[in-house]
């Protein structure tokens, strides 16, 4: 593990796009996954902001990790993400007003988010800074890439647009509900679906190799039982 | 008293902290499997949400006015702490209430939950005892979400469902379900907040 070679920050960035990706994988950062992601401009905008959070404390808890003692390292983990995300909610209202309205305290509400936390725990603590900014990157492309399509099916069902612009024809009806919270749990769940379908049929083509779980670092309870292992049908 | 009353319902139904503000969710999708379970969830997140009501307020009142920045920080910091202190005592006098709550009550330290109503109280404006109420109403709006959510995936383990919806993805489509139908309650009041 502590090996490290040129290609290795290659892998750890892009495990976190799809194979490992924190939202369809590890089902991890579902609260903004789902509270602001009724247009792709949020999500993007949130995206943007949470791997900003990530990367930047993946850096600094990378640095300290010889100095913080086991003992207190959540505490201090959580006291350098909430630095993080006080200057991101500063910069968007200083820079970006309107999106900062919109976002809420959902912004502030970064610090929650189970997925930077998880990496802090799971990766930055234990890696050099070349490896732990390349996870954090990969991940948080990858949360940015899952909220981006959630906004994407979200915004085009529910209002038929696209970043603000009219995709179908006038006769399009939109579909409020899934700019309402029960669309936010549909569209997940749909590409909580398709996500799983891709992956049974990369395993059948036996490219599928090691899941979150086979490496040890799963941080939070995940029901990832392997396909096979699962009852039903066929 | 009206107003109180109107706090209560509006944070326990109408905008319930789990099925309309997407708060909660890792113990939502995470543990709420069984119904004994998702009720001491409920009730330890109920106790957390309490203590971190009047720590709020607290720091809003006494700390904050002049250093706004240092709001979230601080608020992470002193939840986080007062939440281990209230676990200390809770094993000192009450082991057998320790024992139920179990590994809930430190895990619940970083439940969006719980800084999510420090940030709304503070962004509402609430006092003391508004702030307790509502903090009462998340409480029992995150039991409700819990309990409910566990009977609906007892039933959904002893039936048949196609393989690739199974868990995760199945839990999400149900509980989209349950947040149409909590929909309805933005009804009940003649206005939602």
């Amino acid at each position: 593990m502590e090996q490290s070679e040129p290609g290795r920050a290659w892998v750890e960035l892009r495990k976190g796009l799809w194979r490992d990706n924190p939202v369809f994988v590890a089902v991890l950062g579902l609260c903004p996954a789902m509270a602001v992601t009724n247009s792709l401009a949020n999500a993007l905008v949130m995206g943007a902001a949470t791997t900003f959070v990530l990367v930047g404390s993946s850096v600094v808890v990378s640095l300290l990790r010889k100095l913080i003692p086991y003992e207190v390292r959540t505490p201090l983990f959580i006291v350098v993400v909430a630095t993080f995300v006080t200057s991101v909610d500063l910069a968007l209202a200083a820079l970006l007003p309107v999106a900062h309205r919109q976002l809420g305290a959902f912004i502030a509400l970064i610090v929650a988010n189970c997925l930077i936390l998880g990496r802090q725990e799971a990766f930055a603590s234990k890696h050099r800074v070349g490896l732990a900014t390349a996870d954090a990157i990969g991940m948080g492309l990858g949360f940015t890439l899952a909220l981006a399509l959630v906004g994407t099916v979200r915004e085009l069902l529910g209002g038929g647009t696209l970043l603000g612009w009219p995709v179908f024809g006038p006769s399009f009806e939109p579909w409020v509900i899934m700019l309402l919270p029960p669309g936010g749990f549909f569209s997940l769940g749909a590409l909580l679906i398709v996500s799983s379908m891709i992956a049974e049929r990369r395993q059948r083509r036996g490219t599928h190799s090691a899941q979150w779980n086979a490496q040890g670092d799963a941080p939070g309870p995940l029901d990832l039982s392997p396909p096979g292992s699962r009852v039903g049908p066929e | 008293m009206g107003e109180l009353i109107w706090i209560f319902a509006s944070a326990s139904v109408i905008n319930n902290f789990t099925l309309t503000y997407f708060l909660g969710l890792c113990p939502f999708f995470g543990v709420s499997g069984r119904l004994g379970t998702a009720f001491r969830l409920g009730l330890a997140n109920t106790l957390v949400l309490l203590v971190t009501a009047t720590a709020t307020w607290a720091l809003n009142t006494f700390v904050l006015a002049h250093a706004p920045y240092l709001r979230l920080i601080s608020f992470i910091v002193v939840i986080a702490s007062t939440v281990q202190f209230v676990e200390l005592v809770v094993r000192r006098w009450s082991p057998r209430l320790f024992q139920a709550l179990g590994i809930f009550l430190p895990l619940i330290t970083t439940n969006c939950a719980i800084v999510g109503l420090a940030l709304f109280q503070t962004n509402r404006g609430y006092g003391l005892v508004e702030g307790l109420v509502y903090a009462l109403g998340a409480g029992a709006g995150l039991t409700l979400a819990l309990a409910i959510m566990a009977g609906l995936r007892e039933r959904c383990a002893s039936s048949r469902v196609p393989r690739l919806v199974q868990g995760t993805a199945l839990s999400f489509i149900v509980a989209g379900i349950l947040s149409l139908a909590f929909m309805g309650f933005a009804g009940l009041f003649g206005a939602a907040a």
